[in-house]
């Protein structure tokens, strides 16, 4: 494989985890906070399906960002009544949303556009484009770095940049602000979060919301900058990858961005059986190059890459004893 | 507008307090007053609703009627912040603490300085260390809870309530969990405390500790205050009676023990955890027909697995012969059932989960162990649910469960007479062996005393008999020998009548006889 075939691979390695990493980030607010949410599939779908809808219909990718955040909120909002307010099963809650997103997405778009279920393909002000980083142009001819930073770093959507962004940004939330501390113990032991006198409630409903919101960065990209519409069933399993980097990453920020790049890695090799069997000389079935991800994921949980321990009160919904 | 009779001598003041739970008055016109500087005891039995009136006091429930003064105040208190803003600090008996956080986050948290972590933590930091010399509460501020004892998790409750500048701390059953020298400390502190003009509020059970600690001492009893007293006026006696409502006895009447032949000997029982950890290692005793083998020591040290390991539910390795023949520890034949063929009872330690099901009737509960005893046989195909009720019936005549109804799912009775149907259940089998794990815990001291004597009764027909309790009390006045347990190992055997509590504490805390002249 030579330089320029790596750097293409990378180039895509980003643009494909940048909607995982939203999808992760999303999860580890909510997860983080003892609310288990397997919902995160559901909430990119009604986002890339709302957000492609208004961009289309206001020509403004700006509206439709927002009206993807604004769905995917509703759909958090959902879960957070049922998990939380009425001390539902999570689990089954968040299987539940992924269901109706699943044919609420196809028959809005459907009843729209009458184009079976896709959104019409979206142009210019409709959609993110690329944009060039300063002066990659002209350190383009650095040897080894400037075809890096032009090729692989620079040139991709605002919104992989704002996902970069989070990463520090929720680390920066999570360790060093007092909501990062209360996040964290309401995820830990609601009981002593209870009984400091802060509304165990109140917490787990903003943490959902970020969630919402992130979510809804992740579908949002998805529609309007990764591609140029809604299909089917188009954010495919990101959702539930997402989870799996989650774990991968034990629910901290900055192992979430190394596993999200690994396991869009994997999807950039799948989509480039060639190169992968010009390395390892043996023709690989790309079903092998998806399935990755959940195989790491499983030897994590096996306990084969160290241990990670879920925050302690996920799952459970809040009562307060005596 | 204040109430007449506020007096702003008193900490805390309440007035004709209610609180119902539907049908259940668990608060009855309850009037308290708990003068400022004072340590104040409050006992009573379980269900006596001590639980009830603290978390009345913390904001948890609201009171149906009734009114509290603070400081000669009117105060109400809707919510746990109003009661942190009102002065008061509560120490639960299982503690509120984030396991994988550091002391200063925990007692940060709820009660930081502002959006950013950076200058609460370094405050909390300098209070700390100013509060930690003050009060011997001395704890690594940056170490984790889940690697600190239970004491020093206790010191952190304790932290955390004076760093929100409590005037009133309320510790609920502080001393469960504690070693003797650690209980002794905490004591030590709260008296720190009231010296620099503290007020503590002491709920516990134990009168051993209301007559070492408190000034003054309030009694509940089914849902009302019986009384107030000056603690250096009144006695151990007089205050179980107020408790329990008729003459109690504290000290077990019991002959001395007529050892006969080894029932039990257990040789170096070794039993490893779910995650391989080794929680028992190499046990080894004897016991003797006609003889109680008290087992104390912290929770936690290896005691549940002993007894899991000789009642078939833990797999074990070593070796276990009961009246000569040798059982299996593992595999085939290693099961409840068939140990309580080889003729082992075993009351386990926690009766909730393991001694009965909740959701069924107290006949059903009955039969567990004993399903397929002849007696309950109507032919081969069906049960004789008719003798199985009646034989309940008699069962909770003899052993006094109130109320006497067979029917009546286990869950609605309460704790001491849950305990009276387990224990009717397996010793009326006649075993020859009988384990017992805390034969008295949530059970009221009106039932601990019949329980005990159940017990020595037992002994006395010549059954051999393994207790194994965390109250150092009970231990004492039952044992005929007594084995203290650390970490997994028998740290000595002592005879009851001739040792102390303080050598009992040291073997609990894991100083072995070598130490011990160090340690004296």
């Amino acid at each position: 494989m030579d330089y320029a075939t790596l750097l293409q691979l990378l180039d895509t390695t980003l643009r494909l985890a940048t909607p995982l990493l939203f999808a992760c980030l999303a999860g580890l607010y909510s997860e983080r906070a003892g609310i288990f949410d397997i919902g995160l599939e559901g909430k990119m779908l009604m986002a890339a399906m709302a957000s492609a809808s208004v961009a289309f219909l206001t020509g403004s990718v700006w509206v439709g960002l927002l009206a993807g955040m604004l769905a995917s909120l509703l759909m958090a909002g959902l879960h957070g009544i049922a998990s939380i307010t009425f001390r539902g099963n999570q689990l089954i809650s968040g299987v539940a949303l992924n269901f109706v997103a699943s044919g609420i997405t196809v028959l809005i778009a459907q009843r729209l556009f009458g184009q079976g279920g896709r959104t019409p393909p979206l142009a210019g002000e409709a959609r993110f484009s690329s944009i060039t980083l300063p002066f990659a142009e002209e350190l383009q001819g650095v040897p080894v770095l400037g075809p890096l930073y032009y090729e692989v770093i620079s040139g991709h959507p605002l919104l992989v940049y704002v996902a970069l962004a989070t990463v520090p940004l929720t680390w920066w939330v999570l360790y060093r602000t007092r909501f990062g501390l209360r996040l964290r113990a309401v995820g830990e032991n609601p009981a002593a979060v209870d009984t400091a006198g802060i509304s165990v409630v109140g917490l787990r409903f903003a943490a959902v919301a970020i969630t919402g919101i992130l979510c809804g960065l992740a579908g949002a990209y998805m529609a309007t900058a990764l591609q140029a519409g809604f299909g089917r069933e188009m954010t495919a399993g990101r959702g539930y990858i997402a989870l799996a980097a989650l774990i991968f990453a034990k629910w901290r920020p900055v192992a979430a961005l190394w596993a999200c790049l690994l396991f869009g890695f994997f999807q950039a090799l799948a989509l480039r059986p060639d190169v992968v069997e010009a390395v390892v000389q043996v023709k690989v079935p790309v079903p092998f190059l998806d399935a990755l991800p959940y195989v790491l994921t499983v030897l994590v949980l096996a306990g084969f890459v160290g241990k990670a321990i879920p925050p302690r009160a996920g799952g459970e919904p809040y009562v307060k004893e005596r | 507008m204040a109430s007449v009779g506020a007096d702003a001598r008193y900490a805390i003041e309440l007035k004709g307090i209610s609180k119902a739970f539907g049908p259940v008055q668990a608060n009855k016109d309850i009037h308290i007053a708990v003068p400022k500087g004072t340590i104040h005891g409050i006992i009573g039995e379980n269900g006596a609703g001590k639980s009830t009136l603290m978390s009345i006091l913390y904001g948890f429930y609201r009171a149906d009627s009734g009114e509290i003064f603070i400081n000669g105040k009117p105060t109400a208190i809707p919510d746990s912040q109003s009661a942190i803003r009102a002065g008061i600090g509560m120490v639960f008996q299982h503690f509120k603490l984030v396991q994988n956080f550091t002391v200063l986050e925990n007692v940060v948290l709820g009660a930081e300085e502002g959006a950013l972590l950076a200058g609460s933590l370094s405050k909390a930091r300098r209070v700390l260390t100013d509060l930690s010399r003050e009060y011997e509460l001395d704890v690594d501020p940056d170490a984790v809870i889940e690697d600190l004892s239970v004491g020093h998790q206790q010191r952190v409750e304790i932290l955390k309530a004076l760093y929100r500048q409590a005037d009133i701390l309320i510790l609920d059953e502080p001393t469960g969990v504690l070693t003797p020298a650690e209980a002794d400390h905490l004591f030590r502190i709260l008296k720190g405390l009231r010296d620099q003009g503290k007020t503590v509020i002491l709920i516990t059970h134990k009168l051993r500790e209301i007559m070492e600690t408190t000034d003054n001492v309030s009694v509940m009893r089914r849902g009302t205050m019986v009384g107030t007293v000056k603690t250096s006026e009144s006695s151990p006696e007089e205050l179980a009676e107020l408790m329990v409502g008729r003459k109690v006895l504290l000290e077990v009447e019991k002959a001395p023990a007529t050892p006969g032949a080894v029932v039990l000997k257990v040789d170096d029982l070794r039993v490893r955890d779910e995650h391989g950890v080794e929680r028992l290692k190499g046990v080894s005793f004897e016991i003797r027909a006609g003889e109680i083998l008290g087992i104390a020591g912290v929770a936690g040290n290896g005691q549940s697995e002993l007894l899991e390991a000789l009642g078939g539910i833990a797999a074990a390795t070593g070796r276990i012969t009961l009246n000569g023949a040798e059982l299996p520890l593992s595999g085939a034949g290693a099961d409840g059932r068939s140990r309580r063929k080889a003729g082992i009872a075993h009351v386990p330690e926690d009766r909730q989960a393991l001694g009965l099901i909740m959701d069924f009737a107290a006949w059903e509960n009955v039969a567990f162990g004993y399903h397929d005893a002849p007696e309950y046989q109507k032919n081969a195909l069906f049960m004789d649910n008719d003798a199985l009720r009646a034989d309940t019936e008699r069962k909770m005549a003899t052993f006094d469960v109130r109320p006497p109804i067979p029917t009546l799912a286990a869950k609605n009775f309460s704790g001491g007479n849950q305990q009276k149907i387990v224990v009717a259940r397996e010793i009326e089998r006649n075993p020859d062996l009988l384990l017992i794990g805390q034969p008295t815990r949530g059970v009221d001291i009106g039932a601990i005393e019949f329980i005990h004597k159940q017990i020595v009764a037992l002994r006395d027909q010549g059954k051999a008999i393994l207790l194994v309790s965390v109250e150092l009390d009970e231990i004492r006045s039952l044992s005929d020998r007594v084995a203290v347990m650390f970490d997994g190992r028998i740290m000595g055997l002592r005879d009851p009548e001739t040792t102390d509590e303080r050598e009992l504490g040291l073997l609990m805390a894991g100083i072995a006889e070598g130490s011990k002249g160090e340690a004296a």
